[in-house]
């Protein structure tokens, strides 16, 4: 039992402290005390990778630069300049303030890796040229992309954004009303419910054609093909929920003498907001998706557009530039819904583990 | 005539009560669940219904709270008839069936909300929470409270529409057997203070003897009411006393007399 446990902690804690445990295979009460005591502290491993790995990708970058344009190699240095600074400061702050020491010893090993990824990217494209090459340039050229072309990204995003907001909460607004109405009202859900299944998963970058004869404008269309594809999740979730109140809360509240508006506003919804969300995260997934495809093909702005236009010109850099800004605007927009759900379901920790 | 006035004075009357639900098998098939049931209880009454499970004593309570319909016969409030459920009726289950997204003072002000007098009456709120004692735990989220907090939480939201009459479906059931006993007191306290008529189903017949003024024990398949027993012990009532041992060993003899007989019936 005793080993057991031992074993499974040395899998998620850092490594420094992984190696003591890998050399104390039994379960010495002392040792345990004593591991308890390293761990307050920021071991010098830990302080010392992420600095460490910069250092080496940044030589790794200067060995093969020599024949490289100067200008690339000066913003991907100062790049790295700049972590082993942050590092630094980082380093003597921790020591003041533990929420940073724990939020650092848990994300130095990601760090670590990322930063040394950087390096044997740096080694594959730049350095020996393993991969064709206008297609697959180095992080220092992307980089350099990323710093030149700011403006207009800046500005794709900002129409991404907008496009993207647009259509989600289009989506959201009808397939919520759509989803509460098939699922409470029997006749409602008999016609709804076999349209739902037949038209929602078809995907709604498929209506691309008939959006653009239909739409006046490509920006209105991409909009519409976006709450479309919310749309389906939304309501297919959100009209399981409410079908799947329990049954039990539906009749305490009839004896307390609820109406039908409390009956499905202050019971059947919350009692569904958990399936809701699921449903907002996946309109949320198939929303950028259509997104991309829609700026892509119709939409003259945004970053989908930005990536296609930039492949236009063959100028690989600024595609992997866009790629990084879209996976840093996605993955923010989904950890605030991820927020928000955590706020308003507050209530459910400790029932359900998500 | 004597009889009417009686049943008038009543705050519950229950006459020739039939129900029978579809088979899940063959739906052509009906098994008749309760049959004929027909009893009163004058206000501020407790009266416990017992029997084994299966006879019918939930659908019962769901009958009177206004959840289901009977075949026939005729359920009364004072001298209105039952036809859907209503605020003056309270209900409470075995599971407490708190609203989860709810804290403890959402939850036991729900029927106030339900009703929209939530504004005239939510000093009243303060007062359940009082009640019950969990006046601490405003703001604790179910998944927070233990079993007999949770159902001192269903008591309270059931109580604060004031009801006629409160129905009670083996609310301790599912407690442990220390809880049990000091929410048994906790349940007559509630009845001294407030003295609402109480008609509580539960299959023990300790429970039964502790707390009720009389006792109805049903027999299954079709659900009938087999005896009344009035329970003439002085409260608070010892569990040991000579007097409360001799009825409950009354009991247990008809009970597995009548469980006896319905078995042979059947075969």
């Amino acid at each position: 039992m005793l080993q057991e446990e031992t074993s499974r902690r040395s899998k998620i804690s850092p490594p420094e402290s992984g190696v003591q445990l890998a050399s104390a295979p039994t379960y010495p009460k002392p040792g345990a005390v004593q591991r308890m005591e390293r761990r307050s502290e920021l071991g010098w491993r830990a302080q010392l990778a992420v600095p460490l790995a910069a250092l080496v990708a940044l030589a790794i970058h200067l060995l093969f630069s020599k024949s490289a344009p100067a200008v690339e190699t000066h913003s991907y240095a100062l790049f790295f300049y700049e972590i082993v600074g942050v590092s630094a400061v980082l380093a003597i702050a921790q020591r003041f303030w533990m929420p940073l020491r724990s939020w650092m010893r848990h994300m130095c090993p990601i760090f670590t890796a990322a930063i040394l990824s950087l390096g044997l990217w740096d080694i594959v494209t730049f350095g020996f040229r393993l991969l064709p090459m206008p297609y697959f340039p180095g992080p220092a050229a992307v980089l350099r992309s990323l710093i030149s072309d700011r403006a207009l990204l800046l500005d794709s995003t900002w129409h991404s954004l907008a496009l993207l907001l647009s259509g989600y909460s289009v989506g959201v607004l009808v397939g919520l009303i759509s989803g509460i109405c098939i699922g409470w009202s029997t006749p409602i859900r008999y016609w709804g419910m076999p349209l739902l299944k037949v038209v929602g998963p078809i995907p709604a970058t498929a209506w691309i054609p008939l959006a653009m004869v239909i739409s006046p404008s490509a920006v209105v269309s991409a909009a519409g093909l976006i709450a479309l594809a919310v749309w389906f999740p939304v309501t297919m979730l959100t009209a399981s929920g409410i079908s799947n109140t329990r049954a039990s809360y539906l009749d305490v509240a009839r004896t307390l003498g609820a109406g039908r508006a409390y009956l499905i506003f202050r019971v059947a919804i919350p009692a569904a907001v958990p399936n809701i969300f699921i449903g907002l995260f996946m309109g949320l997934g198939a929303s950028f998706l259509t997104l991309v495809v829609a700026e892509s093909v119709g939409v003259k702005s945004g970053l989908g557009w930005y990536v296609s236009w930039a492949q236009g010109w063959a100028e690989y850099g600024k595609v992997y530039a866009a790629l990084i800004i879209m996976a840093a605007f996605f993955s923010t927009i989904m950890t605030l819904l991820f927020k928000v759900r955590d706020r308003m379901l507050v209530w459910q920790k400790g029932v359900i583990k998500w | 005539m004597v009889a009417l006035a009686e049943i008038e004075a009543s705050s519950l009357g229950v006459r020739q009560i039939r129900k029978s639900f579809p088979v899940p098998d063959d739906p052509l098939l009906h098994r008749l669940v309760l049959d004929g049931i027909s009893f009163s209880l004058a206000a501020g009454e407790l009266v416990s219904l017992i029997g084994p499970s299966g006879c019918g004593k939930s659908t019962l309570l769901r009958l009177i709270a206004g959840l289901e319909s009977p075949d026939s016969g005729e359920l009364l409030i004072g001298s209105e008839k039952i036809t859907q459920p209503g605020a003056e009726r309270g209900l409470v289950f075995q599971d407490p069936n708190l609203f989860p997204w709810l804290t403890v003072r959402h939850n036991i002000q729900a029927g106030l909300v339900a009703r929209g007098v939530l504004r005239e009456t939510h000093h009243e709120v303060g007062d359940f929470m009082r009640l019950v004692g969990l006046e601490s735990f405003a703001d604790a989220y179910p998944h927070h409270l233990s079993g007999g907090m949770a159902q001192r939480v269903a008591l309270a939201r059931a109580l604060i529409n004031h009801p006629k009459v409160l129905l009670l479906d083996e609310p301790l059931g599912a407690l442990d057997a220390f809880t049990r006993m000091r929410m048994q007191d906790e349940v007559l306290r509630l009845w001294q203070a407030r003295r609402t008529t109480m008609l509580l189903v539960t299959h023990d017949i300790d429970e039964a003897i502790y707390m009720s003024d009389r006792i109805m024990i049903m027999s299954p398949r079709p659900g009938r009411i087999e005896r009344t027993i009035s329970v003439a012990l002085d409260r608070p009532r010892q569990r040991s006393s000579p007097d409360f041992l001799r009825l409950r060993g009354d009991i247990l003899e008809f009970v597995h007399f009548a469980g006896n007989a319905s078995i042979e019936n059947k075969d």
